[in-house]
């Protein structure tokens, strides 16, 4: 079957002006979404994940601004089944508001509490965006609103939908607020940290949830984590994020099995798996940059301990990973040229073990 | 480990009353003990009692029942000076937020410097800085650091503050209540590397609480697992993992997302719920399985629990 791309990022750069000078969050990022897969986003806290969903679904921070880049989405229109193609950044708030945000794109926060409305009931929540973007009468609402709650595992549904957010547990207000998001029927759902507040045993039944409507609905996820057990349970495709840029890209096996980025081998390697038991945890020295100063050359050279000197001058390109048309890394020591270097020997054991795990279990 | 331990928690109870009618009883008679040098891990969900038995441990609430002995010295009930001073210099903790509890309007050297102020740890002013810069540079930061305030540090060297604080003391015990839950994963590691060093050098003990399970497993030497303010499972970290009773304790690990997709992309989570589970903590007991392993269950339980013991993962 022919992938159909429905996302494209190209060159997308980000700042905010603030009163320490403009921060330049997001410094060109590019990557695309095809229809039915997802993708992940992962990086330490400030890379920008979410100021690029933000983009994405139109609603930057009043002191931020695109500077340049484009956005195009495309996707079929559900009466007509024509081909729409539009830029997302070159869009009005009002059109993204009407045409795009909630209906062809919705969201999924880390914290359900800043979505849902503390003074409405989930009945209210849930059936109220159909009845603004569709134009469903009060009786249809209703009834797919209990539909969708059945889908995403809330029982008697009847009941809940006369509760309010604080009376129900925060996995079950993220379960509302997923079917929330699923109301209109839309082809991208993005979900920012979604299970980060959440206690692991819910974590997993809600990434479960999330997963199997997927499949049935054959949407497509932005999945925005900081934990790769999340990215490995749910992503086909990874994009490490550091500092605004997207550094390595991949398929989920490129990234876990043939880490190239030496901040992804950190990534990897600072995160204990079940059984590590060295003496010392591998970490990465120092940390992020303040993007309110300019950067130059590769922002992560001073953390780097393989950065070669030309890291310290030029912000290295994309490099395609040879053998590969699905890897690519954004690092100087990708080039033809550059002194061999080998990812930590813990990390190679480590890739080693899963891959011998991954084959016990096919 | 046949030495004293440093720590005995004996059927402490801790309950709150919430109105006329109704009690929470955050933490139900538990029982646990830490030896110097010794990491214990308290993991469970949200809501299961972790903090509140951190809490009680260093008595920021008045223990509902049950007892506490710290350093040989009861610390349940009324305390002596003695014992008071005991407490709040020999045991230290570190929360969560590392913002929330440093005063903003304070330099960093007279955050680190409290607890001694207080207790006037010190005979001169050089000896309590000197003090106070050792710590800084025990964490990882420096001399200049101690004269910036707070918001001037990344939440990693903040966490690395509240450290200094608790360690300046010089304690035996430091309760660390989700302290690294908030860092990011590269920081989380440096924090305890730093955390495992400085046990290494003064063999001092941790009770280590939190809810990230491959983290607990890599610092704990033994782990408690907490539910419904029972203690339904403790053992090695290896016992705990590698051969888990209790449903509860196997449904907690099922749901640990591995780094592995292979691996991961066809595990299911298993599903535990007290309420459907037919088990009932109030009239379970203590059962032995080795030196180390405990599960909490009735006898009937017990058989079922060791029936199911192999049927996982
Ligand atoms: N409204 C804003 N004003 C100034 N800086 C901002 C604003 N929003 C985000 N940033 C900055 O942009 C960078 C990326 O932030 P964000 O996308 O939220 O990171 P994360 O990867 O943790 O989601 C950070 O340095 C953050 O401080
Ligand atoms: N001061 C208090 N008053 C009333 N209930 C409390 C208080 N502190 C904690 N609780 C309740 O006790 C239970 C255990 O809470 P806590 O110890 O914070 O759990 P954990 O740290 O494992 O998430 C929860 O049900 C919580 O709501
Ligand atoms: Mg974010
Ligand atoms: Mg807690």
């Amino acid at each position: 079957m022919e992938r159909e791309r429905i996302l494209k990022i190209r060159d997308l750069r980000i700042s905010f002006k603030t009163d320490a000078g403009t921060v330049q969050a997001i410094r060109g990022v590019d990557f695309d979404l095809y229809q039915g897969e997802t993708i992940a986003i992962v990086g330490e806290s400030g890379s920008g994940k979410s100021v690029t969903t933000k983009a994405i679904m139109g609603i930057l921070a009043s002191n931020g601004q695109i500077d340049s880049g484009s956005i195009e989405y495309v996707w079929h229109d559900e009466n007509t089944g024509e081909r729409q193609e539009r830029d997302i950044v070159k869009m009005s708030k009002d059109d993204i508001q009407k045409i795009i945000r909630g209906r062809k794109i919705a969201m999924v926060f880390q914290d359900p509490m800043t979505s849902l409305n503390p003074t409405m009931t989930i009945g209210k929540q849930i059936m109220e965006p159909m009845m603004y973007h569709y134009g469903k009468t009060k009786e249809e609402a209703y009834a797919r609103a209990i539909e969708l709650l059945q889908e995403v595992g809330i029982t008697d549904a009847q009941k809940r939908m006369k509760n309010y957010p604080h009376q129900l547990s925060g996995g079950m207000r993220q379960r509302v607020v997923i079917a929330i998001a699923l109301s209109c029927d839309p082809y991208v759902l993005i979900c920012d940290e979604p299970t980060t507040a959440l206690d692991v045993t819910i974590q997993a039944k809600i990434l479960e949830l999330i997963k199997e409507l997927q499949v049935k609905k054959n949407i497509s996820v932005i999945y925005i984590t900081h934990d790769l057990g999340v990215v490995a349970k749910v992503a086909d495709y990874v994009n490490v994020m550091y500092a605004g840029k997207i550094v390595e890209k991949g398929t989920i096996d490129d990234i876990f099995y043939d880490p190239r980025h030496p901040y992804t081998w950190g990534l990897l390697s600072s995160m204990p798996d079940l059984d590590t038991d060295d003496d010392e945890l591998y970490t990465i020295p120092g940390s992020p940059p303040n993007l309110a100063h300019e950067v130059t050359g590769d922002a992560f050279a001073p953390r780097n301990q393989f950065a070669l000197n030309i890291d310290l001058r030029v912000d290295p390109p994309m490099f395609d990973v040879p053998g590969s048309d699905s890897h690519q890394v954004a690092s100087w020591l990708m080039h033809e040229k550059a002194p061999k270097v080998d990812m930590p020997e813990s990390l190679k054991k480590r890739i080693l073990k899963m891959k011998k795990e991954g084959l016990k279990n096919e | 480990m046949n030495k004293e331990p440093i720590l005995v928690v004996k059927d402490l109870k801790q309950h709150f009353k919430v109105n006329r009618k109704f009690t929470v009883k955050a933490v139900d008679g538990i029982s646990f003990e830490i030896y110097p040098g010794e990491t214990y891990g308290l993991v469970g969900e949200s809501g299961s009692g972790k903090s509140t038995t951190g809490r009680s441990i260093i008595r920021l609430y008045e223990p509902t029942a049950g007892n506490i002995v710290f350093n040989g010295e009861d610390i349940s009930g009324k305390m002596s000076k003695k014992a008071l001073k005991n407490l709040r210099t020999n045991m230290q903790m570190i929360f969560q937020d590392p913002m929330a509890c440093l005063n903003p309007r304070k330099k960093v050297l007279d955050i680190i410097g409290e607890g001694l102020d207080i207790h006037k740890s010190y005979s001169s002013l050089e000896e309590r800085n000197e003090k106070i810069y050792e710590m800084l540079e025990l964490v990882g930061l420096s001399r200049e650091h101690a004269s910036r305030y707070p918001h001037q540090f990344s939440g990693g060297q903040r966490q690395r503050i509240g450290i200094a604080r608790a360690l300046v003391m010089n304690p035996d015990l430091i309760i660390a209540d989700e302290a690294i839950s908030a860092l990011d994963v590269s920081i989380q590691a440096q924090v305890v590397n730093l955390m495992k060093k400085i046990q290494k050098e003064t063999n001092i003990a941790y009770l280590f609480i939190a809810h990230d399970l491959s983290m607990v497993k890599y610092i704990s030497d033994r782990i408690g697992v907490l539910h419904l303010g029972h203690l339904v499972e403790t053992g090695t970290a290896e016992e705990i993992f590698n051969n888990p009773l209790h449903p509860y304790t196997k449904s907690l690990l099922s749901a640990i997302p591995h780094p592995n997709p292979q691996v991961e992309k066809t595990r299911k989570s298993l599903t535990y719920n007290y309420s459907e589970s037919g088990l009932d903590y109030e009239a379970g007991k203590q059962h032995k399985i080795t030196e180390t392993h405990y599960v909490l269950a009735t006898d009937d339980e017990l058989k079922d629990f060791l029936s199911h013991q192999n049927d996982m993962i």
